[in-house]
């Protein structure tokens, strides 16, 4: 018999369909797979059997009624923590939303219900979706099933703030999990995990019901073993949504029926900044390869300039903390959650007292930073400036698209790192976000597919981008890599 | 120019007067939520999910909001802003769910405006004066703690928050508690005309920031100002100035300084206090909101928006003192308010209707009636009249029979008493009570020629020139006739046979 937990999306969808096997079945599996590494990997921060198998019950009897399934029926996913969850504990990976049950179910995680998936339980992330390496959780690192060769013991990240979806998909806990990514929270991890994920066009999924980060940037989208898999989980999650304002009013494509690896008559533009110095080789190494593959698809290679890339980064750490230290603000132990009140405290004794215990440092510097920026006096020098810079990285982008198609470029400048080796440096930190971040600032479609493994046996990915409203070019440029890279590594199971 | 001056100490000092006038919008639901804005519901029975600030939710502008406040800035004459912005106010409170207030700093709904006040020689506004308006911008309520339902605890009340406001900001024109009395009730009545804001100060619906600053006569430089919250009466308005204004000559002749900051009114001292200074201010961290998009208005939403625009107050009076020939008062107070007004053009209509005669030929006489004839009867009635019968049907029957000679003033009166007090109808009234003027020439006649045969000498001496005594015969043949003879009957006959 098949190992069900070695399928995707597709093989799951397609077998439960055909009758190979059950969705209560598939349901079964991933629950076993999940129960036996919540100790060791720390994936999820509350798991859901019950819900998922309730969900392949609903699956298995539509399809015994000879009913129409949906496009995600009988596949089991992960649901990150920063979705709210009807009836289930939506925590955002923080104290001060611990024990919180929303009476409301995210429009995202209801399309992909109505989609025929069900829940295995809420990942883990870090901390707000604030951080690169999943080790700024309340509920504890999530850890990778990722090692370096040569039997190190390194505990590694799985990398954030998705890392609980990435450490899910590639230890085979679940198919596919949803992720967001506001600077590369989706494709960084899906790096560092040898999966592949998808960062939308900004307003194509939602936003209504996920925890809020930096709404101007935070979009969801899918971690999943291939691009296949993307393609048919982000026609499930996406839609127009009257309930969110920067929804986009758009027709959703089918993706998948799209899906085309064949590169002639499309240019593929390098850009040259992106050749940062202290990037590892091997990472550019991987860039070469990835250049060579589409070239073999028959891509037309371009060089291409966005010449404000290196002020991205600075930008995006002024606008996502703005936005954050407001959007932050409504956890005031008032209405619901944590609430700290000291003996005698006053209101403002019980606001302080409830975001110290309640954020963790990670969100406090991002809060402090926030408030800074955005204060008097400071305002035209941060905010405003850093406003200036995001339209002219858009801009960056504009110029591009005439002379290119879509972009390529790596994921992240380093492989995974040891759990530790980074969290006393958050400006070290913040630079693994590099090279996904000028995406995010221009709302553009973006992806991570597996490319290869470095000397150490740890995977690398490589990042397409695409214009805005053509994820299907940055899809089919992702599959072109995929048939080419033969990205078969995994995760040897030491858990 | 306003002679409000103060007399001080030290010389004669002006003040300088500007308004930033909350009005709530009317609207079904909330500025950015679908829950009710019903006032007076039980606690926290009107709030959303978004109200309440739960993680993940995301504001959805209501266009009804949007409307009226592009509705009132036309009903002001104010530049419409096609492009505008909502940004977050930042302020920690519990009545504040979010911690931000969506409001408009940078970009608002509404650019410059402006508001006429009339002459008021007995309040001291000698002349029409124009007042400008800076900006109306759109924004959410708060919420309301409730401070007396637990012996240590505060509680929130949610209903209010989110509720839409507009806040309509003034330029300093003002320069007497008067003007500034006069702006609050004419920017009312806009309101109320157009329809965007039902204008209920008790309830909150309409509440004024007023801010004022004292200089001596001939200064060019403004003062330091002050500014007092949540003002929620014309007259609170007006003792609110009265008092500051004191208070801060008084500070000044003393050799202090007026300092900037917000104050709060104590109705029942009459005195403002200070509840902060420019050194506590919060810093709001202003900055565009990006849960919302910008606003951008199409040119068929701005022709729908003014032709929905009512007649305003002031084309209304025009019109009632040029086409209709009312005097400048009765026009003034019967456009002041919407109730009044619609009251009036409903029996006008009806009146010169039901007497085949253009508006403009009764109006007076209806214009009469309503300010002071029907009011005058209602009062006098008090608890006795049914207001319910007091319909427009009823009053033009009773000015119609007037009209055409059938009654006399008096009587009027006198069947309006009836129908308030039974809702019997007026010609029945007329015909069953006496309540009739005789307009039978014979019966009349039979009187006069009696009264002049009695009265032989009177009517040498008015022959003889003493026209005053036209006035003793009317009087006579009224007495005659128990005072139901039609006077313009009496009078041609008198005229007639005295010759």
């Amino acid at each position: 018999m098949t190992n069900l937990t070695e399928l995707g999306v597709a093989a799951i969808r397609d077998g439960v369909a055909k009758g190979d096997f059950t969705a209560r079945e598939v349901a079964e599996a991933f629950n076993a797979n999940v129960a036996a590494a919540q100790d060791a990997l720390n994936a999820f921060i509350v798991t859901t059997p019950d819900a998922a198998l309730a969900a392949a019950d609903a699956v298995d009897a539509d399809r015994a009624a000879g009913k129409e399934l949906g496009r995600m029926a009988g596949v089991p996913i992960g649901m990150k923590d920063l979705f709210a969850t009807k009836g289930v504990q939506t925590t955002a990976a923080s104290h001060i939303l611990e024990g919180f049950t929303p009476q409301y179910e995210s429009t995202v995680s209801s399309n992909l219900w109505a989609a025929g998936a069900g829940m295995l339980g809420k990942l883990n992330l870090d901390q707000f979706a604030m951080g690169s390496s999943n080790e700024t959780s309340y509920f504890g690192n999530v850890v990778s099933p990722w090692r370096r060769s040569g039997g190190s013991n390194t505990q590694m990240s799985p990398g954030g703030s998705s890392g609980g979806s990435s450490t899910c998909v590639s230890a085979r806990l679940a198919p596919a999990a949803t992720g967001t990514d506001t600077g590369g929270s989706i494709r960084q991890p899906a790096a560092f995990a040898g999966i592949t994920g998808v960062k939308p066009t900004y307003g194509r999924c939602s936003r209504w019901g996920v925890v809020a980060f930096a709404s101007s940037l935070d979009q969801a989208g899918p971690m999943a073993h291939d691009v296949r898999d993307c393609a048919i989980m982000l026609g499930a999650m996406a839609g127009f949504d009257p309930k969110d304002s920067t929804s986009l009013d758009m027709p959703v494509p089918d993706w998948e029926a799209a899906l085309n690896s064949d590169m002639k008559g499309k240019k593929v533009g390098i850009p040259k900044e992106y050749r940062m110095e202290g990037t590892d080789p091997e990472i550019l190494k991987s860039w070469d390869d990835g250049i060579a593959w589409l070239k073999d698809a028959g891509a037309e290679i371009v060089d291409i300039s966005l010449p404000h890339t290196k002020y991205a980064l600075p930008a995006y750490y002024i606008i996502a903390p703005a936005e954050a230290s407001s959007n932050l603000a409504r956890y005031d132990g008032v209405r619901y959650g944590l609430r700290d009140l000291p003996e005698g405290a006053g209101l403002q004794d019980m606001y302080a007292a409830t975001r110290a215990a309640g954020f963790g440092d990670e969100v406090k510097r991002r809060v402090l930073i926030g408030t800074y920026v955005l204060s008097a006096g400071f305002y035209d020098a941060y905010y405003n400036q850093a406003q200036k810079v995001r339209a002219l990285v858009a801009q960056d982008f504009e110029k591009a698209w005439e002379h290119c198609d879509v972009i390529l470029a790596p994921t992240t400048p380093t492989a995974s790192f040891g759990l530790g080796e980074k969290s006393d440096d958050p400006l070290a930190m913040y630079l693994n976000d590099v090279f996904a971040v000028p995406a995010s600032l221009a709302g553009l479609p973006a992806m991570s597919v597996p490319c290869g493994v470095n000397s150490e046996g740890l995977p690398l990915g490589l990042q397409i981008v695409g214009k805005a409203f053509d994820e299907q070019g940055v899809l089919n440029a992702g599959l072109a890599i995929e048939e080419r890279a033969g990205f078969t590594a995994k995760p040897e199971k030491w858990w | 120019m306003s002679n409000y001056r103060i007399h001080g100490a030290t010389g004669e000092w002006e003040v300088v007067i500007g308004l930033e006038v909350h009005a709530q919008v009317t609207s079904k639901s909330k500025l950015f939520s679908g829950a009710d804005t019903t006032f007076g519901a039980e606690p926290n029975t009107q709030v959303s999910l978004i109200d309440a600030a739960m993680p993940g939710m995301l504001p959805v502008p209501n266009a009804e909001c949007i409307r009226q406040a592009v509705r009132t800035g036309m009903a002001i004459e104010a530049q419409i802003n096609k492009y505008s912005r909502f940004d977050r106010k930042n302020y920690f409170y519990a009545d504040l769910p979010q911690g931000y207030q969506i409001s408009q700093l940078y970009h608002p709904i509404v650019g410059e405006g402006q508001l006429l006040i009339e002459k008021d020689e007995k309040a001291g506004i000698p002349e029409d004066k124009i007042i400008g308006i800076e900006r109306i911008h759109v924004e959410q309520d708060a919420g309301k703690l409730m401070h007396d339902q637990h012996p240590t605890m505060s509680y929130v009340d949610l209903n209010r928050c989110g509720v839409a406001l507009m806040e309509i900001v003034s330029k300093p024109d003002m320069t007497s508690p008067a003007e500034a009395g006069a702006y609050v009730r004419k920017l009312r009545s806009i309101l109320r005309y157009v329809g965007s804001c039902d204008g209920n100060m008790e309830q909150g619906s309409m509440r004024a920031d007023v801010n004022v600053s004292v200089r001596k006569v001939g200064d060019t430089e403004l003062g330091t100002r002050t500014e007092t919250k949540n003002v929620n009466s014309v007259r609170f308005v007006m003792a609110v100035i009265e008092s500051e204004v004191r208070r801060q000559v008084d500070l000044i002749e003393d050799g202090g300084e007026v300092v900037q900051e917000t104050r709060l009114y104590d109705p029942d001292k009459n005195e403002t206090r200070s509840m902060r200074s420019k050194e506590d201010a919060h810093d709001y961290r202003y900055f565009p909101d990006p849960d919302l998009l910008p606003l951008n208005l199409e040119d068929d939403f701005l022709e729908e928006c003014r032709a929905s625009l009512p007649e305003l107050p002031d084309a209304k009076r025009l019109r009632y003192i040029n086409e209709l020939g009312l005097s400048e008062y009765n026009a003034h107070v019967l456009t002041a308010e919407v109730e009044t007004f619609a009251r009036f053009e409903t029996l006008l209509a009806i009146t010169a209707e039901h007497l085949g005669k253009p508006e403009s030929d009764t109006a007076t006489t209806v214009a009469n009636w309503s300010m002071s004839t029907a009011p005058g009867v209602v009062k006098s009635l008090g608890d006795e009249a049914n207001l319910e019968y007091a319909t427009a049907e009823a009053q033009a029957a009773i000015l119609k029979m007037q009209d055409t000679g059938k009654i006399s003033g008096g009587q009027a009166k006198e069947i309006y008493e009836i129908v308030l007090k039974t809702g019997r109808s007026p010609d029945e009234i007329a015909d069953t009570e006496g309540l009739k003027q005789v307009s039978d020439t014979g019966a009349i006649e039979e009187a006069i020629d009696a009264i002049i045969a009695a009265n032989g000498d009177k009517v040498e001496q008015y022959k003889g020139g003493k026209d005053k005594l036209f006035g003793f015969f009317v009087g006579q043949t009224m007495k005659a006739m128990q005072g139901k003879a039609n006077p313009a009957v009496v009078n041609q006959l008198l005229k007639d046979k005295l010759g």
